[in-house]
């Protein structure tokens, strides 16, 4: 039966891929991403994980040992944080293109500069675009029960794209909280082998990665965007199958107290927790808010989104990374373009909270309904705010 | 430049872009864009030594049953590496006929 243990996040999600078995990891350690890869390479030193575990010397090469490892048909494992995401960004790309699931914990961290180790999601958003599924964790036992699941959904020969799963630098990762979790055959029973559809293989040979001339490039681009898109059914289904072994339940898209109403917040990672108080001191008072949070970023789940917002007529969007010159954060810009040509839509308040660390409380999140509240009333004309901000 | 034989709509492209057979690049016929000049070995002092099917980079020279090497038009670029390569100086670069 499962365990309930008191675990720092980290160190939970380093046994989830102990339970997942996998063949090769391949890292370099940096904060706040270290104590998964330190404890890692214990569990393979002290030879209770039967893994190969390649120490590089530097994120690209971390990423690319993967894209290597994978490429054979090894069950891969990688880890990395703010930095070390900006130096694997173009292996992102290869990885994603040549079809390899390999899984990898993203400990969500500031980007330089100013040089900063704390939380946001500036270092993720800067990797949107890299054609990896990419999911989000809101506390310890969701991080340790998506990275289990990253590897079934990478691996669904209908996906075969690279997951990552992300989970905030310190404010999770660091973090003991109480966590179930599970034995290696209740594990066995949902994750079986890697079965590569392709792969480097001497008695077989292949060439991966091959050159794209301009007759072949866009149909290369098209099978990948619509693995993307159809990894989301894949997506749902481990998800019911995990539910139905492990009785916990996962959706696209996670509503908190959204019956009746007006006002919704809608976050993503662990300040989502955070902001369910918030909404709970609302309700209190008597305000009808609630809130979404999206788990499942990429593929954005459009029909999912829109099912949930349903009936709101504001909608107070917390995004912590800027779009630098745009129209405030990544997550804004989504909502915007999912609402664009709806007949009715609510009235969209963008804010941008949180970069490099700053606290984000439950007076935050009040504050932002309030403003969102107001700004709808008047029905401004803004583009984002910066909360937080000092003026003078 | 030339084109591939076989376009495949995107649902039929190998996973990735594989490719699935070695050595298919032969099929990819780029001589087309070649400089305006190409190599020609003068026989009476070629020795064999194959030195220009080594460093040819297009692979456009083939070894032939009696030592010698054939030039191939369908691959060679005109770059006149295996004229520089060649310790004999049997090979010379001449202008192509139009």
């Amino acid at each position: 039966m499962a365990r309930r243990v008191g675990m720092e996040v980290s160190i939970a999600i380093s046994e989830a891929v102990k339970l997942a078995n996998v063949d090769v990891i391949s890292a370099y350690p940096i904060t706040p991403q270290t104590h998964i890869v330190e404890h890692l390479s214990e569990f393979v030193n002290d030879g209770e994980l039967q893994s190969a575990f390649i120490p590089v010397e530097s994120e690209h090469s971390a990423l690319s040992a993967a894209v290597g490892s994978s490429a054979v048909g090894a069950r891969t494992f990688t880890a990395t944080s703010s930095q070390g995401l900006a130096l694997m960004h173009e292996i992102m790309f290869v990885a994603s293109s040549l079809r390899l699931p390999i899984v990898m914990s993203v400990v969500n961290r500031a980007l330089s500069g100013p040089i900063n180790i704390w939380n946001d999601l500036s270092d993720i958003m800067a990797e949107r675009d890299c054609g990896w599924v990419q999911l989000f964790a809101i506390n310890g036992q969701e991080a340790f029960d998506l990275t289990l699941q990253a590897f079934k959904i990478a691996e669904d020969p209908r996906v075969l794209l690279p997951v990552a799963v992300n989970l905030d630098g310190f404010i999770l990762s660091h973090v003991i909280e109480p966590i179930e979790l599970l034995e290696q055959q209740e594990v066995d029973q949902f994750l079986t082998p890697f079965k590569p559809v392709l792969r480097l293989d001497p008695d077989k040979p292949v060439s991966l990665g091959a050159f794209g001339s301009p007759d072949v490039y866009i149909e290369v681009k098209k099978q990948i965007e619509e693995a993307l898109i159809g990894s989301q059914k894949v997506v749902t289904e481990v998800w019911k199958d995990f539910n139905r072994l492990f009785g916990r339940n996962y959706k696209p898209v996670e509503s908190y107290k959204t019956k009746d109403a007006e006002t919704l917040l809608i976050t993503m990672g662990s300040i989502s927790e955070t902001a369910m108080m918030a909404v709970d001191a609302l309700r209190e008072k008597g305000q009808k808010v609630g809130l979404i949070h999206i788990r499942l970023w990429r593929p954005f789940p459009f029909k999912e989104f829109l099912q949930a917002i349903k009936g709101a007529k504001v909608l107070a969007v917390l995004d912590r990374a800027l779009v630098p010159g745009g129209v405030g954060g990544p997550v804004g810009l989504e909502v915007k373009s999912a609402l664009y040509g709806k007949d009715t839509r609510p009235y969209v308040a963008e804010f941008v909270a949180g970069l490099g660390g700053r606290d984000l409380t439950v007076e935050t999140f009040i504050e932002v309904v309030e403003k969102a509240e107001r700004y709808a009333q008047k029905q401004k004309d803004f583009q984002y705010e910066l909360i937080g901000v000092r003026e003078k | 430049m030339a084109k591939i034989d076989a376009l495949m709509p995107w649902r039929e492209v190998p996973l990735g872009g594989a490719i699935l057979e070695p050595g298919n690049a032969r099929k990819f016929k780029t001589g087309d864009w070649r400089s305006n000049i190409r190599p020609v070995t003068d026989r009476e002092k070629c020795i064999k030594c194959g030195l220009c099917w080594v460093f040819c980079p297009d692979m456009a020279y083939a070894h032939r049953e009696d030592g010698y090497f054939d030039w191939n038009s369908d691959y060679c670029k005109g770059c006149g590496i295996c004229a520089r390569e060649c310790p004999k100086e049997a090979i010379q670069m001449v202008a192509e006929e139009e």
